[in-house]
């Protein structure tokens, strides 16, 4: 709680008014919803969403991330939850670090995070962060995602995901080394800025000793999946 | 002013909308005939009443900012030589301002809180009475200095009538005031721009233009061209941070739809006073079927140039003549980056109008306009820090001028850029051979490089020495402050521009006016060379719509201090992809453009992008100064207090 009070902190310290009563650092609110979809999976239809908020400044915000995905008919499959406080590092670079909660599937699991989101030249766009767990898991997560504009409107982004863990462990059935790797490829139409519904494919793989809990438990080890929804932001 | 001549001075905003209630062509007719009558307020003695009105120019009713009720304000029609007396009452929910733009008074008069002298802003319910000297003629605008309250309609022309005969003749004088209308709250555009910078940039090179790339220069050109900008994360599209998709461009507050009318007479000659007075909007202006005679610039005379079309940075002003023939011309005002435009008509018969012309291809930024082109030779490359040039292409530079071949660059010191493999074998720099040439002899005097833009850059050896005058040279250093988050681009090799009209003018088959072109009338005002050099490097992060000078916000700066009776030389270097239209308050920019015999002097001064320019300033008024770019959204961090004592 002192750490989220201390960065709470660091947001407000920035900005004042000025000549005129301008500001030009105001403190802003951003919520975006990256990804919210529905998934043609093998195992039936999947809700999946990737969203974002943050509230701060132009160097320094309160990041919140949360990923998931949650078959029908059963509980949440996938789903976590982190809070990052993120100062700019340099041009196109944040530095983040907080707290990652993964809450499905269970049993749940709390790790420290610490990355780097930004944009990479070629203007790629990357999310990459490392992960210490109780007794001493490791783990990271690589996002990059790029935008092809075939129109101001119309635009294909090519994403790939994949994550990594340092151990075993099989209650929540990952294994070591690269545990899966998704490779998405959305369409999306902004009707506005703010509003754009999208069709896709997404492909994942699930690899090692990952592939082998999901196959033991008896779950698929791979997919294409045709996916549908809409991104959003204000 | 009598009270019943305030109210008979309506807003323009009303023209606006009657003619969006669809009148009929006769009613439009007396329309025209009402829109070429601004309102205009003379004396020496005003009331002006701040407030709001219901305006709509979209057709979506929306709060302007009016001052007497209009919208642009009234035309202040003022002598020089007079004493003016200006109460200014706010009827805002919040505190305001009257800046007068371009006219030389004492800082408390300036209108700027918490800058000029003794002045915080006009609160809510009171009355502020500004009182000058009118010392200068000319055409001149006033605006508002608080919040973003220039952007919802708190701006009017000004125009100062001479106490000498003019030096050119005319019939006719109409002010064009040119601006830009948005439905949306400021405050909410500016959000917008923070949270995803080119949210109103429609105009991204997509993938038609990539087919079209390819098809005519082939993979290997297309890549190349394309390659630096991917690498620095950057759009040759970064034309215009607000553009027409929010946009409503305003000519004497008049839509394009409805369009402002000029009337003339077969024979006569007009002057147009053009003002920009938009938040955020540079308009590139023509007239077509018609030469347009530049005779001032900001407000003072300058020898009479020729031209078919002149760019009009935010706050700038210029006075042409025209003599149009029998006939209707349209008044075609673009937006920079094609967006949209502002139209007016100049006829003889206000039922009679002329086509209006296509708005021109959306230009591409250039290496040039990134300061990138080493075509010149700028070595100053030592503010690139950590930029990977590996494999940069140069075999299409041009370089008249000199052979290259086999040149050695270790020597140069240009902290951490690796050049490794850069080829500079295909260089075609007919003339001069330098096959072999060591860079270390480059510090060698007499050797005549000019044009080659090298500087006293460290490069080992003497620096050449630099004439006061000579406003070419002179080292360009990029700051620490200038690295950091808050900055994305430091030109490497910035390099004076003046004839160059500007990205989406060059080559366009027209005479388009630059700043060489400008040659002030009666001969530079101040001859003294100036006692010392100021360098400011406008800079800003694009992606994270940040903007600063040196990489210092305005928040964070400390005032510039400078001693009464100095001459400064200010050179501007701009670090980065926009334009930024530079105003000084309360002391005249002396332009360099080459002709130190004619120097012109302005208020506000475009910097291009990846360019540097210089002028001087006789420091001759006391107090506080505000000093900043003019574009609306980016004064707020790209923004200087000066202190004169
Ligand atoms: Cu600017």
């Amino acid at each position: 709680m002192r750490k989220i009070n201390m960065m709470i902190l660091a947001l407000s310290m920035s900005g004042s008014a000025l000549a005129g009563g301008m500001n030009d650092d105001p403190f802003l609110f951003m919520l975006k919803m990256d990804k919210f979809e529905l998934r043609d999976a093998d195992e039936g239809t999947a809700l999946a969403w990737d969203a974002q908020a943050w509230a701060g400044r132009d160097l320094n915000k309160l990041w919140l991330k949360s990923e998931g995905e949650k078959l029908s008919g059963e509980g949440t499959e996938e789903g976590n939850l982190e809070v990052l406080y993120s100062r700019a590092i340099a041009p196109f670079w944040d530095l983040q670090g907080g707290w990652r909660h993964d809450f499905r599937p269970t049993p749940d699991r709390d790790w420290l995070a610490f990355g780097v989101k930004g944009l990479a030249p070629y203007l790629f766009e990357v999310d990459a962060t490392a992960y210490v767990g109780e007794s001493g898991r490791m783990a990271a997560a690589l996002s990059v995602e790029y935008e092809y504009m075939f129109t101001q409107k119309l635009i294909l982004s090519p994403e790939l995901e994949m994550n990594l863990y340092s151990k075993d462990d099989e209650e929540v059935g990952v294994g070591t080394g690269v545990s899966d790797l998704a490779l998405g490829l959305r369409l999306r139409y902004e009707i506005v800025r703010e509003f754009a519904p999208y069709i896709g494919v997404n492909w994942w793989n699930k690899f090692g000793r990952t592939a082998d809990y999901a196959e033991a438990a008896g779950g698929e080890t791979s997919d294409v999946e045709f996916v549908a929804g809409f991104r959003l932001w204000f | 002013m009598s009270p019943s001549r305030r109210r008979f001075v309506q807003g323009l905003a009303m023209g606006g909308m009657a003619a969006s209630l669809g009148l009929t062509s006769r009613s439009l007719w007396a329309n025209a005939e009402q829109q070429q009558k601004m309102p205009t307020l003379r004396g020496t003695d005003y009331d002006l009443t701040i407030g709001e009105q219901v305006v709509n120019f979209t057709g979506t009713p929306r709060i302007g900012t009016t001052v007497n009720g209009s919208l642009p304000a009234p035309i202040l029609r003022w002598k020089e030589g007079d004493t003016v007396t200006l109460r200014v009452k706010n009827n805002l929910p919040e505190s305001s301002s009257i800046h007068w733009h371009g006219i030389i008074l004492p800082s408390s008069q300036d209108g700027v809180p918490n800058i000029s002298n003794g002045f915080h802003g006009i609160e809510p319910g009171t009355t502020h009475t500004y009182q000058f000297k009118v010392a200068q003629s000319g055409t001149y605008w006033y605006h508002s200095h608080s919040g973003f309250q220039e952007q919802t309609g708190l701006y009017g022309p000004i125009v100062i009538d001479p106490m000498e005969p003019e030096p050119f003749t005319y019939d006719r004088d109409y002010v064009v005031m040119l601006s830009d209308w948005t439905d949306e709250d400021p405050t909410v555009v500016y959000a917008k721009l923070k949270k995803l910078s080119h949210y109103y940039n429609f105009n991204e090179r997509t993938h038609k233009d990539l087919m079209k790339d390819l098809k005519e220069k082939g993979l290997a050109r297309t890549w190349s061209e394309r390659k630096m900008w991917m690498q620095m994360r950057m759009s040759q599209r970064d034309l215009a941070d607000v553009t027409g998709y929010t946009y409503t461009y305003l000519m004497n507050g008049q839509t394009p739809a409805d369009g402002w009318t000029g009337l003339f007479r077969k024979g006569e000659k007009v002057r147009l006073r053009f003002i920009n007075g938009s938040a955020m909007s540079f308009f590139d202006v023509r007239i077509p079927g018609l030469k347009m005679t530049v005779v001032a610039a900001d407000g003072q005379y300058v020898q009479p140039v020729s031209v078919d079309e002149f760019r009009i940075g935010v706050a700038e002003t210029y006075d042409v003549i025209v003599e149009p023939d029998d006939g209707a011309y349209t008044i075609f005002a673009q937006s920079i980056d094609r967006s949209g435009y502002a139209r007016g008509t100049l006829t003889p018969d206000a039922g009679m109008q002329a086509a209006v012309p296509p708005m021109d291809p959306v230009p591409n930024l250039t290496h040039t306009d990134m300061g990138m082109d080493m075509s010149a030779m700028g070595h100053n490359m030592h503010g690139m820090g950590g930029m990977d040039m590996k494999g940069m292409d140069h075999s299409k530079m041009a370089m008249g001028g000199m052979d290259m071949k086999g040149m050695d660059h270790s020597r140069m010191a240009m902290g951490g850029m690796d050049m490794k493999g850069m080829d500079h074998s295909k260089m075609a720099m007919g003339g001069m051979d330098m096959k072999g040439m060591d860079h270390s002899m480059m510090a060698m005097s007499g050797m005549d490089m000019k044009g080659m833009d090298h500087g006293p850059h460290p490069m080992g050896g003497k620096s050449t020495p630099v004439h006061p005058s000579d406003f070419s040279s002179g080292k360009v250093v990029h700051a620490p402050t200038e690295y950091g988050p808050q900055v994305d681009m430091r030109a490497a090799a910035p390099r004076y521009r003046l004839d160059d009209p500007g990205v989406g003018l060059r080559n366009n088959g027209r005479r388009v006016l630059t700043y060489a072109d400008l040659r002030n009338l009666h001969g530079t005002n101040d001859p003294r060379e100036p006692d010392r050099e100021i360098q400011l490097h406008l800079t800003g992060n694009m992606e994270r719509y940040m903007w600063s000078v040196n990489g210092v916000k305005f928040n964070d700066a400390e005032p510039l201090r400078w001693k009464m009776g100095e001459r400064l030389r200010i050179t501007f270097v701009n670090d980065t992809m926009m334009n930024h239209p530079m105003h000084l308050h309360g002391m005249w920019s002396d332009l360099e453009t080459g002709d130190n015999d004619f120097i012109p002097r302005k208020h506000t001064v475009i910097v291009q992008p990846g360019s540097r320019i210089s002028y001087r300033v006789t420091v001759d008024a006391e107090g506080g100064w505000a000093y900043h770019c003019h574009l609306l959204y980016h004064m707020l961090g790209m923004f200087r207090e000066v202190q004169v004592s």
